[in-house]
């Protein structure tokens, strides 16, 4: 087992190839709680899994060789390993054996080819998809999407329900796979990146911040300091851009549109000052490997201070005034509770694990630069229900404001970019980052010739939208949106 | 709440004027807006719109378009929930070869006249993700396209324009 200690560690990491025995030992350690799980993905003819050691603070990347094309089931031991599971069965055609759940996740016999990562086998007639039974007397289904009605990604919800209560909600996901993973296979580092923030819209910072994280690990580059800081700029405004449209959406759920309205401005006050200051309004294609391709000066300074005195002002009142309505708080305290041992073992990032007590933010655990020169809180809630997820956006606007604040007046001089070397080289890397729904792990390889050979882009919804399923029952029906939209788990991210 | 209702009302609004509508939109147009459609919807289109297959880039600048900036509503613009209510399909994303069925169905059940408009790069060409296994490329290669409107994704005030190329068009018949 190979250990990289983020804080020090440069060099090019080695995914230990380790024995059929160990990658056993490692499930049953991750089912009793020793590590967390970052991510599930299958290779040339390996499956390989990073998971987080809790007591040392750090990434553990492990790869079992599977001759004969299977592997023994993750999820057999530890549960939210099954989608990423189903989902390497599905790309690559290595089967997990004893896998509790057999059936695909991400191939809906469309495609015209089995296993299009790896042995791309013909296809075959698509078998219908079987829903998990549901018995019982009085019970009735509803089944949703993946064109829903409002404006917002496809996928297919299965609810039963028993008069108002919903029993069992099933999600079948994959309608947005654009097989990015494939794509990305034998691109440059640079058009490799570009379709990194092409991954999840909302997300296409921290996407491309992980990815350029990863790629200069496995380079052996480090970004320059005003880099650093220019990236963080942009991580923290895309995160209070999707915090205000979060609260905004959620709250509009709740029928309280006038929270949405507000919101509405705020957001778009943040989006027209990235447009302003980085060329694009969802600051998309700035991040770049070895640096950010876009530099700020005297007058984008002053643009953001306004905007951050703006920010501050009008954001504390909508704050008094989300906290001073009962009726939209009568809606969202004790609904859709996520209990803290499921929001643990599914190691769940950002906002859902952090209002379920799960204190984790890659932030502060892996302390990427330049978080380690900053000071900021990790806000973390308890209660864990949709009141929780809005008030942890509210604090986490709150820090990313400071923290804007500090990067503005520490910026220093120099360059924006490190020069990625000429001369092709291969290498592995991978990185960890915070976007604003939760933890970005990417694990890139390159080949000989310098371009991507494989690279895993593992979206933190991955972890999220199965505690969905288990957040919603026993809730009423009409308090899905309000749950789903309180979760707010990525479709493209999670699909790829 | 009184206070921030009370300044709604006194302060002016942050509703910006109109964009003129775009000329490339108004031509991509001429062909297909008629006078039997400016006849039977007036001046008031319901829109569908219909995530085949994006980032959610696109999505989160059609989200935009409601807000008190662009206040989309003010055309007589608005978005619907069900594709049996609408004028207009704006659809985004390379189509992915999961969601071409849905996006067909969506299409035949949009009663005539109807328009598809195909929103962003990805559905105007397939985009980056042209060529994958998982892509059946842009819009019109499933369904029909009205109007393209470009970018990755468009500005919220590009999409209005065409938009209102749209409400143009279909006013001066």
């Amino acid at each position: 087992m190979t250990k990289h200690d983020h804080s020090t560690s440069r060099e090019t990491p080695p995914a230990g190839i380790v024995s059929t025995e160990t990658w056993e030992s490692i499930c049953r350690q991750m089912a009793e709680g020793q590590y967390n799980l970052l991510s599930l993905w299958g290779d040339d003819g390996f499956v390989r899994m990073a998971v987080w050691d809790i007591d040392a603070n750090a990434t553990h990347i492990v790869s079992l060789d599977c001759p004969d094309g299977t592997f023994p089931s993750v999820a057999r031991h530890h549960l939210p390993a099954l989608r990423q599971e189903r989902t390497i069965r599905d790309l690559f055609g290595l089967a997990p054996l004893d896998a509790p759940d057999e059936r695909p996740w991400l191939d809906h016999g469309k495609w015209g080819v089995r296993a299009p990562l790896g042995q791309k086998l013909p296809a075959t007639a698509p078998a219908p998809y079987v829903f998990l039974p549901v018995e019982g007397e009085s019970l009735h289904k509803i089944p949703v999407g993946p064109v829903h009605a409002g404006i917002i990604e496809p996928g297919h919800f299965r609810f039963t329900a028993s008069g108002e209560t919903v029993v069992r909600l099933e999600e079948r996901l994959g309608y947005v796979h654009k097989g990015i993973e494939q794509l990305m296979a034998g691109a440059d580092l640079s058009h490799a990146a570009k379709l990194a923030g092409r991954v999840s819209g909302d997300s296409a910072v921290a996407c491309q911040l992980a990815f350029a994280r990863a790629a200069e690990n496995a380079r052996g580059i480090e970004a320059p300091p005003r880099a650093h800081r220019l990236r963080a700029l942009m991580a923290e405004m895309e995160r209070i851009a999707n915090h205000f449209g979060d609260i905004g959406a959620i709250c509009n759920d709740a029928a309280f549109s006038l929270m949405l309205a507000h919101c509405g401005v705020l957001r778009e006050r943040v989006l027209r000052a990235a447009d302003a200051c980085f060329g694009h309004r969802l600051m998309r294609d700035v991040i770049v490997p070895g640096g950010v391709a876009a530099d700020i000066g005297a007058k984008e300074i002053d643009i953001l201070r306004g905007l951050l005195e703006g920010l501050q002002k009008d954001f504390s009142r909508l704050v008094q005034l989300y906290d001073n309505t009962p009726s939209l708080l009568e809606r969202t305290v004790g609904t859709g509770v996520l209990r803290s041992k499921l929001a643990r073992q599914y190691a769940a990032g950002g906002y859902i694990g952090r209002a379920s007590g799960r204190d984790f933010d890659a932030r502060r655990m892996v302390n990427y630069p330049p978080y380690g020169d900053l000071q900021f809180e990790v806000p973390v809630r308890a209660d864990g229900d949709v009141n929780a997820r809005v008030w942890i956006r509210i604090l986490e606007v709150r820090q990313s404001l400071a923290l804007i604040g500090q990067l503005l007046d520490g910026l220093p001089e120099g360059g924006i970019s490190a020069a990625v070397p000429s001369a092709p080289a291969s290498g592995e890397g991978f990185a960890l980052v915070e976007g604003f729904r939760g933890d970005i792990f990417v694990w890139l390889a390159l080949g000989k010739d310098g371009h991507v050979r494989r690279c895993h882009l593992r979206d933190p919804s991955w972890f999220q939208w199965p505690l969905l399923e288990a957040v919603i029952e026993g809730n009423i029906v009409a308090d899905f949106p309000l749950c789903n939209k309180s979760f707010n788990c990525s479709y493209s991210g999670h699909d790829l | 709440m009184k206070k921030l209702l009370l300044q709604g009302i006194l302060q002016r609004p942050l509703t910006e004027k109109a964009p003129a509508a775009d000329e490339t939109a108004l031509a991509d147009l001429a062909e297909t807006v008629n006078r039997a459609a400016k006849k039977r919807l007036g001046r008031s289109l319901a829109i569908r719109q219909v995530d085949a297959g994006s980032c959610n880039g696109c999505e989160l600048e059609i989200h935009a378009l409601g807000n008190a900036f662009y206040d989309l509503e003010r055309f007589g613009l608005h978005f619907v929930a069900s594709p049996r209510h609408a004028d207009i399909l704006l659809v985004t994303g390379p189509v992915t070869k999961n969601m071409q069925e849905a996006l067909k169905r969506t299409y035949a059940a949009a009663p005539d006249p109807k328009w598809v408009i195909a929103l962003g790069d990805c559905a105007c060409t397939g985009g980056l993700f042209a060529g994958s296994y998982a892509v059946a490329g842009g819009i019109a290669e499933t369904v029909p396209v009205d109007l393209h409107i470009r970018g990755c994704p468009p500005h919220p005030e590009k999409i209005l324009q065409g938009l209102l190329a749209l409400l143009e068009r279909q006013q001066s018949l």
